[in-house]
């Protein structure tokens, strides 16, 4: 049986029907066809599909669209750019200390570390990996990313805008 | 793996909810933050027709000072208990226990309640809430009922709520004063503790529960009984497995889990004295 939801995601309100088990995140690829958000394990555990919802970084695997239903989803399709239309200052620090290799996690990554830097704006670098204890990636080692989101500290203001 | 097929309703109110379990029996299960249940789901290791959502359910969420205890709603967040200043003050051993749950993405989603009706015998909250000697509040057909935390969990992943109740709420008798003290072990950042300890050094009832020992939740009260007996804490601290059954498992053998309860048991109660 499909049901009926209505997610704000990136500012939009988009309305849709879906099977019960449609999880955010198929409802964010498959429905929306906004693929910047990865499903990596599909178990709670690698962190690619991390997205706020209502403002707080969530794991839209382990989510059901239908649990969404009244809510808001920023994905980092959301992020608003600099000042000037560049990136975002978090996604531009992602880039100027390489925090990439393959890319996979670096959504996931970005949207759990925007969570971080809302909360707490100067993080040492306790805090951020400790922020990033939900998230994999198989390729840096870490050192970068957490570069980036060190570079990134204090440039990323409430509700993600620059 | 996808998750299976199943139906989806979306309550307005406990006792509607309670209603939908009567009618709907074993086939029924609720959904609170969804993130014990879900992943099973997937593993199909439990195959519910129908999941009746809490989620917007608000009078299910919040902590409240309910005098000589905490009330904590069902639906309460581990982010929020782990930041309550409330919790910090009353209970710092739920606190921080909340606090080491998952990742931080998990503790914006789960809830108290779903974490205590999951029935992990590894579970971080439910070795907290037993060595606090907390209650939960159910909601039934015939109204409401207490029953100590203890008597929650009857075999891993297995209440002793019956099918037609619901957990609403969590109290904890204020313990703000007392030593407590919380040791947990896990190979990797985010995973389940291979075996962890709560402990509260209330002098006239130490309070020692284990998780990941047993079955169930553990209280370790062969520990707890030569404590109260006089021992030392290191001398008490070798009974910690004592009548437990620890799993061996890919994070470790029995063996490994038996030595890890009685030095952390150990640690716990140096810290919690």
């Amino acid at each position: 049986m499909a049901h009926p939801v209505t997610v704000t995601v990136n500012g939009a309100v988009t309305s849709h029907r879906v099977a019960a088990p449609t999880t955010l995140v198929e409802y964010l690829r498959d429905v929306l066809d906004l693929t910047a958000t990865n499903e990596g394990c599909d178990t709670t555990s690698c962190g690619s599909c991390t997205v706020h919802l209502d403002g707080e970084a969530v794991k839209a695997c382990t989510v059901l669209a239908v649990q969404a239903h009244g809510r808001s989803v920023t994905t980092v399709e959301g992020l608003a750019g600099g000042p000037g239309g560049g990136l975002h200052p978090l996604l531009e620090a992602f880039r100027a200390e390489h925090g990439v290799q393959c890319g996979y996690c670096t959504p996931g990554m970005v949207m759990a570390v925007l969570g971080l830097l809302e909360r707490c704006p100067h993080p040492d670098e306790a805090q951020v990996r400790t922020a990033l204890k939900g998230n994999l990636c198989r390729c840096t080692g870490y050192h970068n990313i957490v570069a980036a989101v060190l570079a990134a500290s204090g440039a990323t203001g409430a509700a993600g805008q620059p | 793996m996808t998750l299976p097929a199943f139906d989806y309703h979306r309550a307005a109110s406990v006792a509607e909810a309670v209603a939908m379990l009567v009618e709907q029996g074993e086939g029924a299960r609720l959904l609170a933050g969804g993130h014990s249940l879900l992943p099973l789901m997937r593993r199909r290791r439990s195959r519910p027709r129908l999941l009746i959502d809490l989620g917007g359910l608000a009078e299910l969420a919040g902590i409240d000072d309910g005098g000589d205890h905490l009330h904590i709603g069902a639906l309460t967040r581990h982010h929020d208990v782990a930041t309550s200043p409330l919790v910090a003050a009353e209970a710092p051993l739920l606190a921080r226990a909340a606090s080491l749950v998952g990742d931080p993405q998990v503790r914006n989603r789960g809830t108290i309640g779903g974490s205590l009706a999951h029935a992990d015998p590894a579970a971080d909250l439910a070795a907290a809430a037993l060595a606090l000697d907390a209650t939960v509040v159910i909601t039934g057909p015939g109204g409401e009922r207490h029953s100590a935390v203890g008597g929650l969990f009857g075999a891993p992943h297995r209440t002793t709520l019956a099918a037609t109740e619901v957990l609403t709420a969590i109290r904890v008798p204020k313990r703000g004063g007392a030593p407590w003290s919380y040791q947990r072990f896990s190979r990797r950042a985010q995973d389940w503790p291979t075996v962890a300890v709560a402990a509260v050094g209330d002098p006239a009832a130490p309070r020692v529960a284990l998780a990941a020992m047993a079955a169930v939740p553990w209280r370790a009260r062969a520990v707890e009984e030569a404590l109260a007996g006089g021992a030392s804490a290191e001398a008490a601290a070798t009974l910690a497995d004592e009548g437990c059954d620890p799993p061996s498992d890919l994070a470790a053998s029995a063996d490994y889990r038996r030595h890890l309860a009685r030095i952390l048991t150990r640690r716990a109660l140096e810290e919690a004295s």
